[in-house]
C-alpha cells in the first residue's frame, strides 16, 4: 500500500506500473476441474414463459454457445468441455444479477465447430453471435448499436491498464502486436469505423505503432487512463457531466479484447485464456494466464497464498476494483487482476464525519468540491448533490477516498447516489 | 456452501494513504509544544497549571457531551485536547481555575459540539471561547494587569497595549530579535515567536495545515501594517512588530488554519487568510481592542462559506 510520505507538501503521486522491457511470459494455469460462467440477467426458471435450455447434466463443449432461455440474446460461450453441474442465481455489485452456470470439466477437451465454420469471412453478425465472451470483453455497443444515441465513430483501444499494479493490457500490446493488428483490421471491416486510436503509455509507443491504429500517449500518473481523462487529454473532448463516452460516439475497449478478436479469426477458434495480474498479500504482482471460469481458489492454491477468514479478495485493481465474497468466484472476461489483502493490513473505512481538511480538493482530477458533496451524500440529498455539487462529473477514480483523513467511503457514497438517482428516474419514466 | 470462509467485502478503493484524524491533531499538539514549553519556563508553575487544567477540562467537557448526547466517544481523536491546549496558549499564566473551565466549556460545547461535533463548527472553537471570555471578564485579559507580579528581566508591558495607548514612541524598546525569542508579555503559548514559526513550518511540511492560509494571513498583516506605517510612522508600527507581538503567529499557524471553519479552495484560502490578516491590523490600529487577531479570524470564519463558493469549474460541467 502506498502511504502518505512524511513530507506531505508534495502530494504522493500514484503511478501506473510500467511493464518491463522484455516481459516474462505469464504463468499458465491448467484447465480447472470446475468452472463457472456468469451469464448476465436474472436466473428465474419458474417465472419464465420461455423454456429453460440449460439443466443439470447437459454436456457442453469448449466454444459452445450457452443461452439460458429460448430466443434469448444473452449468452456465454463455454470455455471448457464437461457437464453442467448446477445453474443458480448469483448477485453482484449494486444488485446486478447473473445466472451462474457451473460445469464439471471432463478430461478430454472437445471443440465446438460453430465458430470455425464462420471464420473465413468476418462479419459483424459473427462477432455479435460468437465473440461477446472473449478475454478482454468486447463492449456490446459496437455490435448492437443503440439506435437512439449518437452513432459510434471512434474506437479507442486502451493499451494502458485501468488501475495500479496491473500490466495485463501492456503485456498484450508488447507480445501480441500481430493479433492486435489483425483485430484492428477486423474491427475496421466489420464496423465500418475508420477512426481507431490506440491509447498507449510512452514506453510502449513503438509496439502500439505496429497495430495500425493511430497512437496517442497517455500520461503515467493515476488516474489518467480512465476513459473520461483519455477523452480529455488524448482526444481533446470533454465529456459533459452525466454523459458517457459512448454518447459522444467514442467507445473504449481493451487491447486484450482486440487481440482476442484478431486471434479468433487467425486461429479459427475462440480464445479462452484470460491474462491478468495476481497481486499477492505483499503487494507483488505476477502475470497469469487462466481459462475464463477458473475459480479464484485455484489461482490462490497455485501461488501458495493462504486465504484466511476476513481477508479481502478483489477483482480489479486497488483503486477501482470490486471485492468479492466467495472463493469460487470465477475469472471473467474483464478480470484484469485478482488481488488479495490480508485481514491485518486492511484499510477500513470509518463512520467519522468530514472534518473539512481539504485533502480531497487538490487530488480530484475533475475539480469537484468533495468536502461539500460528501456532506450532502451522507444525509441522502442526492438530487441536491447532483444539481449543486457536480455529482455527475465524478469519474470514480477513488482518489478522494484514498486521501480522506476521516477515512470516509466517499466513492461508495458517490456510486450509491448515482445508483439511487438512476433508480428514481427509471421509476419516474415507467410511471409517465 | 455453508462452511465457506467469510471475507471482508467493501467498496473501492482498497488502499488508503494512512492519514487519520487523530494523527493530524496529535501532530498539531506536537507542533505547539515548543511554544508551550517556553511558556512553562517563562511563567513557571502557574502556566503548567493553566495548560493542564485547560486540556483536561476540554477533554472532560467533550466526554460529558458525548455521554449526554449518546454519541460515540470522540475524545480519542485529539481534537478536544488540541482545543484545550490552544485555548490555554492564549491565556495569561495567572488565569483563575474557573476562567479556564468556563472557557473550555464555551469552546468545546458551544463552539463545537452543538453544531454536531467535529467538522461541523462554523467558527474556530478556541476563538469562540476566548472571545466570550474577553467580552465577559475583560480585566482578566489585560496582560499589563494580570502579569504585574512577574519580573523576568525585560519590559513586562504588553507590547500591543503600549502601542495602542502611547504610540510608536513607546515600543522603541521592543527589538524584533528579542520579541522573536519570546522576551515579551502575553499568552502562555503566544509569546515565543520562533517556536510558533518552527511549529508552523512543521505542520506545513507534514500537510496538517493549509499553508496558503498561514502565508496569506501573514501577508495580509504585513501589507496592511506597511500601508499604515507609511501613512503615519509616528502612530503606526511596522510589519515586524505586528507579526511578532500578540496572537499573530499563533493565529497564522494554529487558529486561522482550523479545518472546519476555513476554506479549502486555493483562491478562497488566499482571500480568507489575507482578509483575516488585514482585519487584525485594522482592529489593532483603529479599532477598540489592543489585539485584533481573535475577532479578525472570527469575522473571516463568518465569510468562509461565502468565499469558498469561488471554486473551479468541475470537469464536464454544463451550465
Amino acid at each position: 500500500m502506498i502511504k502518505r510520505s512524511f513530507v506531505a507538501l508534495t502530494k504522493p503521486r500514484l503511478s501506473y506500473r510500467a511493464i518491463e522491457q522484455t516481459p516474462p511470459e505469464p504463468k499458465i494455469m491448467p484447465v480447472p476441474k470446475h468452472a463457472t460462467l456468469l451469464l448476465n440477467g436474472l436466473y428465474d426458471p419458474f417465472g419464465q414463459k420461455k423454456s429453460v435450455l440449460l439443466k443439470k447434466g447437459d454436456p457442453v463443449k469448449t466454444g459452445q454457445k450457452l443461452s439460458l432461455y429460448e430466443d434469448s440474446d444473452a449468452y456465454v460461450v463455454s470455455s471448457v468441455t464437461g457437464t453442467i453441474s448446477a445453474v443458480s442465481s448469483f448477485s453482484g455489485d449494486f444488485g446486478k444479477s447473473y445466472a451462474a452456470i457451473s460445469i464439471d470439466v471432463a478430461e478430454n477437451e472437445e471443440i465446438d465447430e460453430q465458430f470455425s465454420a464462420l471464420v473465413t469471412e468476418p462479419t459483424l453478425e459473427t462477432v455479435k453471435n460468437c465473440l461477446a465472451f472473449i478475454p478482454g470483453n468486447l463492449p456490446s455497443v459496437i455490435f448492437s448499436p443503440d439506435q437512439s444515441s449518437t452513432p459510434i465513430d471512434t474506437i479507442v483501444i486502451c493499451g494502458v491498464d485501468r488501475d495500479l499494479l496491473i500490466t495485463a493490457n501492456q503485456h498484450t500490446v508488447v507480445k501480441e502486436s500481430k493479433a492486435i493488428k489483425r483485430g484492428v483490421q477486423i474491427l475496421r471491416q466489420v464496423t465500418g469505423i475508420d477512426n481507431i486510436i490506440m491509447a498507449s503509455p510512452e514506453h510502449l509507443m513503438q509496439d502500439a505503432g505496429l497495430s495500425g491504429a493511430e497512437v496517442r500517449i497517455v500520461n503515467p500518473g493515476y488516474p489518467s487512463s480512465l476513459p473520461h481523462l483519455i477523452m480529455r487529454d488524448a482526444l481533446g473532448q470533454v465529456v459533459p457531466a452525466g454523459k458517457s463516452c459512448e454518447d459522444l460516439g467514442v467507445v473504449f475497449m481493451s487491447a486484450e479484447a482486440v487481440a482476442s478478436l484478431g486471434k479468433s479469426f487467425n486461429e479459427g477458434r475462440i480464445p479462452f485464456q484470460k491474462r491478468f495480474n495476481v497481486i499477492k498479500k505483499d503487494g507483488s504482482s505476477t502475470l497469469v494466464s487462466a481459462r475464463i471460469g477458473t475459480p479464484v481458489s485455484d489461482i490462490f492454491a497455485a501461488f501458495d497464498i493462504d486465504v484466511n477468514e476476513k481477508d479481502r479478495i478483489i477483482f480489479g485493481g486497488p483503486m477501482t476494483g470490486t471485492s468479492i465474497y466467495s472463493e469460487n468466484h470465477p475469472i471473467q472476461p474483464d478480470t484484469d487482476a485478482v488481488m488479495i489483502q490480508d485481514y491485518k493490513d486492511l484499510a477500513l473505512v470509518s463512520d467519522y464525519p468530514c472534518i473539512n481538511c481539504g485533502e480531497c480538493i487538490p487530488v480530484c482530477p475533475t475539480r469537484i468540491q468533495v468536502n461539500m458533496l460528501v456532506r450532502l451524500l451522507e444525509v441522502g440529498n442526492y438530487q441536491e448533490a447532483a444539481d449543486e455539487y457536480d455529482l455527475y462529473s465524478c469519474i470514480e477514480c477513488g482518489l478522494c477516498s484514498f486521501v480522506c483523513v476521516s477515512r470516509m467511503p466517499i466513492l461508495q457514497y458517490i456510486k450509491l447516489a448515482k445508483y439511487e438517482l438512476d433508480r428514481i428516474s427509471t421509476v419516474e419514466e415507467a410511471n409517465v | 456452501m455453508f462452511n465457506q470462509k467469510k471475507f471482508t467485502v467493501s467498496h473501492a478503493p482498497f488502499w488508503h494513504n494512512g492519514s487519520s484524524v487523530s494523527v493530524r491533531y496529535y501532530n498539531i499538539i506536537l507542533a505547539a509544544l515548543p511554544a508551550v514549553l517556553f511558556g512553562f519556563f517563562t511563567y513557571g508553575m502557574p502556566a503548567v497549571g493553566v495548560v493542564c487544567l485547560s486540556v483536561s477540562s476540554a477533554v472532560a467537557w467533550e466526554l460529558a457531551f458525548n455521554k449526554i448526547s449518546k454519541r460515540p466517544f470522540s475524545i480519542g481523536d485529539g481534537n478536544a485536547a488540541m482545543i484545550g491546549l490552544l485555548f490555554a496558549m492564549l491565556l495569561p499564566a495567572t488565569s483563575p481555575w474557573w476562567l479556564v473551565i468556563t472557557g473550555t466549556f464555551v469552546a468545546v460545547i458551544i463552539g463545537k459540539q452543538i453544531y454536531g461535533g467535529i467538522g461541523g463548527n462554523p467558527f474556530n472553537p478556541v476563538l469562540v471561547g476566548l472571545a466570550i471570555l474577553t467580552l465577559s471578564w475583560k480585566d482578566y485579559f489585560d496582560f499589563n494587569e494580570v502579569l504585574v507580579n512577574y519580573d523576568l528581566g525585560y519590559s513586562m508591558a504588553y507590547p500591543l497595549a503600549s502601542l495602542k495607548h502611547f504610540g510608536v514612541f513607546a515600543i522603541s524598546d521592543f527589538k524584533p530579535a528579542a520579541l522573536l525569542m519570546g522576551q515579551q508579555s502575553g499568552g502562555i503559548g503566544a509569546i515565543f515567536g520562533l517556536g510558533l514559526i518552527l511549529g508552523g513550518i512543521y505542520l506545513i511540511i507534514r500537510g496538517c495545515i493549509r499553508w496558503e492560509i498561514s502565508i496569506s494571513f501573514l501577508a495580509g498583516v504585513s501589507i496592511t501594517a506597511v500601508l499604515f506605517n507609511m501613512a503615519d510612522p509616528a502612530h503606526y508600527a511596522g510589519p515586524a512588530f505586528h507579526i511578532l507581538t500578540g496572537y499573530t503567529l499563533i493565529g497564522a499557524f494554529f487558529l486561522a488554519t482550523e479545518d472546519s471553519s476555513s476554506p479549502v479552495n486555493f483562491i478562497p484560502m488566499l482571500i480568507y487568510g489575507a482578509s483575516a490578516g488585514m482585519l487584525t491590523v485594522l482592529i489593532r490600529n483603529i479599532g477598540a481592542y489592543a489585539d485584533g487577531v481573535v475577532f479578525a479570524i472570527l469575522i473571516a470564519n463568518l465569510v468562509n462559506p461565502l468565499v469558498d463558493k469561488i471554486r473551479p469549474k468541475a470537469l464536464g460541467k454544463v451550465v
